[in-house]
């Protein structure tokens, strides 16, 4: 089955595709400053600019004394920097599953990594733990579900990817099952709606620490799958194939999977459960550069920022109250996956 | 002169997980630089003898020597994503470019005149999923051209395409093995076909016996029809550059031989 063979608009050659990269960088630049002047408290482009050249100003009692400097440098940069870093770790990682599982229709999630992060964030919260233990151990818990997703693919004594969805979907499906229980259990006063919160995904509670965990994840983890990128074609047709061309199959996408989940793991950790982006953008990205995996990941990724930051712009913007970040990707990623289904309706799911 | 040996089967043997022997005591020397077909029954153990022979699977007993690297030419089939010709051939350097690497210039422009080398060149953007199966088995027999391995082997080159590509890729066996002096080993059905092309012939006529040699020594009408369980016809046809034998199965309007597909069960569906 080949899905979505748009031959006419791929920007195919090498050269045209850097260019359209480079404008997409360019764009992503562009909105983040943009980003930064929207909000509840509206700031100029002049004031934001004005912003990065002072020098931190104190008052006379040690506090900060500037209020554009306050809501542009300690409230939206960190939260403009993880939401871009989290939407191009995200995107990233669903074009690489997609080549992986030879599957435009899966996402970052199928190995049960976004349940198991969940299950253990939620633990986190129940049990009253800072911040800080609550990203750890939502990362920690993440990467327990692939590596139980994996063994019991072992297990079965099967490495092929219908196995590994599968024993995804079984993990997946144990860790929410005990994350509904939990909610059940969870005081309704008070952890039950910072639980709920906390699993539609929000980017309210970014601070620089974060960032730069984030950051030093998803950059690590990002970078080797980049450099592994164009052995995701030979991965994506066949098992068969890809090991007589000379691939060591099972080992690339053991390899792969797990720099996906260190990626999911640790955005969930971060901000909860973000549907749909890694499932969509990735499309995008094969409508406009195609199916090449060595130039699909790198706009996947930038399109993945961009994507993401504009659906947190609208969630802190667009009403008075903050809407939860899951809640809009999935709103907005549902529809847009019909919409795929419905292109798909004609063609065999058998061989995909 | 003493030719080598590109593959050595050493007493060889191999059985799926049903633990019934495919293939047992087959002790074979492909020669370097020669074509072999490989014929046989459904069933009989073609595609497992070509996955020994590529290293897809292992031989539970005995041993497969092999000269050199090895490319590989599967049947036509469908890929996930819309690929394009060039894209597909590049993937068969996949041995030459490092592990963190991406394919370089070269690489390209060795993909591009392989492709041009089957007369493909203005299909290189061409997605591989649009293409005729005869293409699509071009392409990828450009892309095991470009992996640079001594030898080639092809499961059923000619089984998806029409009269004409089936003796456009035949003839390309043959340049492969006369101009580039690649070994070839191929799976086919028509027996006729390795009668024109190949240099040997391996029948395979049970899971411990079979007939190696010459293919023209090997293909008998005795031995075809005896096998098949058909009347098969070995005939000589005149063409312009000469007299040739080939191979018919002998098919008389309404003739009734009774099915054969309880022997092979892998393929029974009805009777």
């Amino acid at each position: 089955m080949t899905l979505f063979a748009t031959t006419q608009t791929h920007w195919r050659s090498a050269g045209r595709s850097d260019l359209l990269s480079l404008c997409l960088v360019l764009l992503l630049i562009a909105l983040m400053l943009a980003s930064l002047t929207l909000g509840r408290y509206p700031l100029s482009l002049r004031e934001v600019a004005h912003v990065f050249f002072m020098t931190i100003p104190f008052d006379a009692t040690g506090d900060y004394a500037d209020k554009p400097w306050v809501v542009t440098e300690i409230i939206r940069m960190p939260r403009i920097l993880l939401v871009t870093i989290c939407g191009m770790g995200l995107a990233l990682s669903g074009a690489t599953m997609q080549g992986v599982f030879r599957n435009p229709l899966v996402g970052p999630e199928i190995a049960g990594v976004t349940a198991g992060a969940s299950l253990g964030g939620v633990s986190a919260i129940m049990l009253g733990w800072s911040t800080a233990a609550t990203v750890g151990m939502a990362f920690g818990s993440g990467l327990l579900a692939l590596f139980a997703a994996f063994s019991l693919a072992m297990v079965a004594g099967r490495s092929s990817t219908l196995a590994l969805v599968l024993s995804g979907v079984v993990v997946g499906g144990f860790c929410s099952s005990i994350t509904g229980l939990l909610q059940t259990m969870a005081d309704p006063n008070t952890r039950l709606p910072s639980i709920m919160f906390w699993l539609l995904g929000s980017f309210v509670s970014a601070t620089y620490d974060k960032v730069l965990v984030v950051s030093a994840i998803t950059l690590f983890a990002g970078t080797l799958i980049l450099l592994l990128r164009w052995r995701i074609n030979l991965l994506s047709l066949g098992d068969a194939d890809a090991r007589a061309l000379g691939l060591n199959v099972d080992l690339l996408r053991w390899v792969l999977m797990a720099l996906v989940a260190v990626i999911v793991a640790a955005q969930v950790s971060v901000s909860g459960g973000i549907g749909w982006v890694g499932l969509i953008v990735p499309h995008l990205a094969r409508l406009m550069v195609g199916p090449d995996h060595t130039r699909l990941l790198p706009v996947s990724a930038i399109l993945g920022g961009i994507y993401l930051l504009v659906m947190d712009d609208i969630a802190r913007s667009a009403a008075a109250e903050e809407i939860p970040i899951g809640f809009l990707t999935s709103i907005v990623g549902t529809p847009i996956f019909a919409f795929l289904f419905w292109r798909l309706r004609a063609r065999s799911w058998t061989n995909a | 002169m003493l030719k080598r040996h590109a593959v050595a089967l050493e007493d060889v043997g191999f059985f799926y997980d049903t633990g019934r022997w495919v293939l047992r005591s087959y002790t074979i020397q492909f020669q370097e630089g020669a074509i072999t077909a490989l014929l046989g029954p459904n069933g009989r153990g073609k595609t497992t003898l070509l996955k020994l022979i590529i290293g897809a699977l292992k031989p539970k007993v005995g041993s497969i020597g092999v000269l050199s690297d090895v490319a590989y030419v599967p049947q036509a089939f469908d890929t996930a994503f819309g690929f394009t010709a060039l894209e597909m051939v590049v993937m068969g350097c996949a041995r030459k470019i490092g592990l963190l690497s991406q394919p370089a210039r070269e690489d390209l422009e060795r993909s591009q005149e392989a492709l041009g080398r089957f007369g493909l060149a203005d299909f290189a953007q061409r997605p591989f999923h649009e293409m005729s199966g005869g293409q699509r088995q071009l392409v990828l027999l450009a892309r095991a051209l470009v992996a640079e391995a001594p030898i080639i082997v092809l499961d059923e080159p000619t089984s998806a395409l029409d009269l004409r590509n089936q003796s456009f890729v035949l003839e390309w066996l043959t340049r492969l093995s006369r101009e580039d002096g690649l070994t070839v080993i191929f799976t086919t059905h028509h027996a006729g076909h390795a009668l024109s092309v190949a240099d040997d012939a391996l029948l395979m006529l049970g899971e411990a016996e079979y007939a190696f040699g010459p293919a023209s020594a090997v293909l008998t009408e005795q031995r075809l029809s005896d096998l098949y369980e058909m009347p098969i016809k070995r005939i000589r046809v005149d063409h312009e550059n000469g007299q040739f034998d080939t191979i018919v199965p002998v098919i008389p309007r309404g003739a009734r031989h009774g099915s054969v597909f309880e022997e092979h069960s892998d393929t029974a569906v009805r009777r």
